[in-house]
């Protein structure tokens, strides 16, 4: 069973067990618009809650995506190199961009659920 | 940059700009279209397949009346020898030779005056600076009232020819007083895109009339300034204020081109041995990254030593090309075509390679 969360920086993170797999949200990637370039983590880097992780280049600008929390980077979407486009066509699904072994599970369960998250959205 | 407390002008396209869907930010202390629901990499790919409509209103129009010649006293540009029904490029000079703007100036065919199209950030310091170094030989008149539209693409001139008969007879840099769809017009075949296309002056008060018919037509997407600037980009054409500005003169810019014969032999313009010298110690060049990855403007320029040689002074990714490319200047030693360098991209280097531009070849109608 899976549980997703999202940051104020429309991130998403959905925790399997111990796994965590990040990606951008919807809302985020229409604002980029059509994403041209995607930059990955490697397996095993370590990222802190709010830190940069990744990097992601429409063709107007380069964006951070920050690690919605604390852990190491197991593995990364590489299907993302060749098609970046995935994260328009389907961010919270095939866009997704790269999976965390969490440090600590506190900081996925302080993060917003899907009805606050919407909330945030509508106050945008 | 435009703060958000400033209040910002609107084209006369505003309201049919928010019909169509536009995302709207402050360029140039306008409100205008970044980009409509296609988004910028369709809008691109359409103009570059079939044909794009562009608000280009924010641009800076003016006649000049009198002695026009003397125009030539801040451009290095050949304007006396403008033939009547010609437009040409020029740039504007400061008095130390330094770029302070690009410009296009026309002499329409039994006019006295010359009609001129500045760059919108720079429009009133333009205007103010031509008066001033013009004053009592000849009179500028600013046309802020008046609309600007580019139709761009292959299918540009088929399209417009249904507005305007006869327009497609027209060729590149050619300008013409005439009508579109029932409107008093001024049309060159001319852009900013690289692409074979138009660009319309009509009256404010004819522009909806005249884009809506423009848009009415099968092949033609309205085009935001994110496409407007990923065209000019590989088509290898300068953005005054991040490409050239007035730190930079016309040899640094590789715009000697832009020099008239005449105004060469005479060197009549403001630094003109040391331009003509042509021998710039940094010079704007093309550069293609290996890879995907884009380097944007302000990246710095490496050496394969590492040593900083220069800056990207516009980067990005070219949807025609499918592939990052980028401008920016470097020491004159590394200008040469295909020269490796490295651009510090998030603190790494990233390969590229200096490219002759335009990367994507132009299709003018000549």
């Amino acid at each position: 069973m899976s549980e997703v969360r999202y940051t104020d920086q429309h991130e998403w993170i959905r925790l399997d067990g111990d796994e965590a797999t990040v990606g951008i949200t919807k809302y985020a990637a229409e604002a980029l618009g059509d994403v041209v370039f995607v930059e990955l983590p490697a397996s095993g880097k370590a990222v802190s809650a709010g830190g940069e992780a990744a990097v992601v280049e429409s063709v107007k600008a380069a964006s951070d995506i920050y690690a919605p929390a604390g852990g190491t980077v197991t593995s990364a979407n590489s299907a993302l190199e060749a098609a970046p486009s995935k994260v328009n066509e389907d961010p919270e699904g095939e866009g997704w961009f790269f999976k965390l072994k969490l440090s600590n599970k506190d900081e996925f369960a302080k993060l917003m659920d899907a009805a606050a998250y919407a909330k945030f959205l509508e106050s945008l | 940059m435009t703060s958000s407390t400033e209040t910002l002008r609107r084209t006369p396209l505003y309201a049919l700009h928010l019909e169509l869907g536009a995302k709207m930010v402050p360029f140039a202390g306008y409100e205008m279209p970044v980009q409509y629901p296609a988004g910028v990499l369709k809008e691109h790919l359409h103009t570059r397949e079939k044909a794009g409509l562009f608000d280009v209103s924010h641009m800076g129009q003016a006649f000049l009346s009198g002695d026009t010649a003397a125009l030539e006293r801040v451009t290095p540009a050949d304007v006396s020898g403008l033939k009547e029904g010609m437009q040409r490029y020029g740039l504007l000079l400061t008095d130390a030779g330094t770029i302070k703007d690009d410009f296009m100036f026309a002499r329409l065919t039994g006019e006295a005056d010359l009609y001129l199209v500045v760059n919108a950030g720079t429009k009133e310091g333009d205007f103010e600076y031509i008066a001033e170094k013009l004053k009592g030989v000849a009179t500028l008149t600013p046309r802020l009232d008046r609309a600007l539209l580019a139709l761009q693409g292959p299918k540009a001139a088929e399209v417009l020819e249904r507005h305007s008969p006869g327009i497609s007879q027209l060729t590149f840099m050619k300008i013409v007083r005439t009508t579109v769809a029932g409107a008093p017009a001024i049309i060159s075949r001319t852009g900013y895109t690289g692409e074979d296309g138009f660009e319309i002056s009509i009256e404010g008060a004819d522009a909806q009339k005249v884009a809506r018919a423009l848009l009415k037509e099968v092949e033609v997407l309205p085009i935001g300034l994110g496409a407007r600037d990923s065209l000019r980009l590989e088509a290898g054409l300068c953005l005054y204020g991040h490409d050239m500005d007035d730190s930079i003169d016309p040899a640094e810019a590789a715009l000697m081109w832009s020099i008239g014969k005449r105004r060469r032999e005479a060197k009549d313009f403001p630094a003109a041995d040391k331009i003509m010298a042509n021998a710039p110690a940094k010079k704007r060049v093309g550069i293609r990254p290996e890879g995907r990855a884009p380097a944007r403007e302000g990246t710095e320029i490496a050496d394969k030593t590492g040593r900083i040689i220069g800056k990207v002074t516009s980067g990005g990714f070219g949807p025609s090309l499918n592939a990052p490319l980028a401008m920016g200047y470097v020491e004159a030693a590394f200008a040469a075509d295909g020269t490796p360098l490295d651009l510090m991209v998030r603190g790494k280097p990233l390969p590229a390679l200096v490219t002759a531009m335009p990367f994507v070849p132009h299709t003018y109608c000549r």
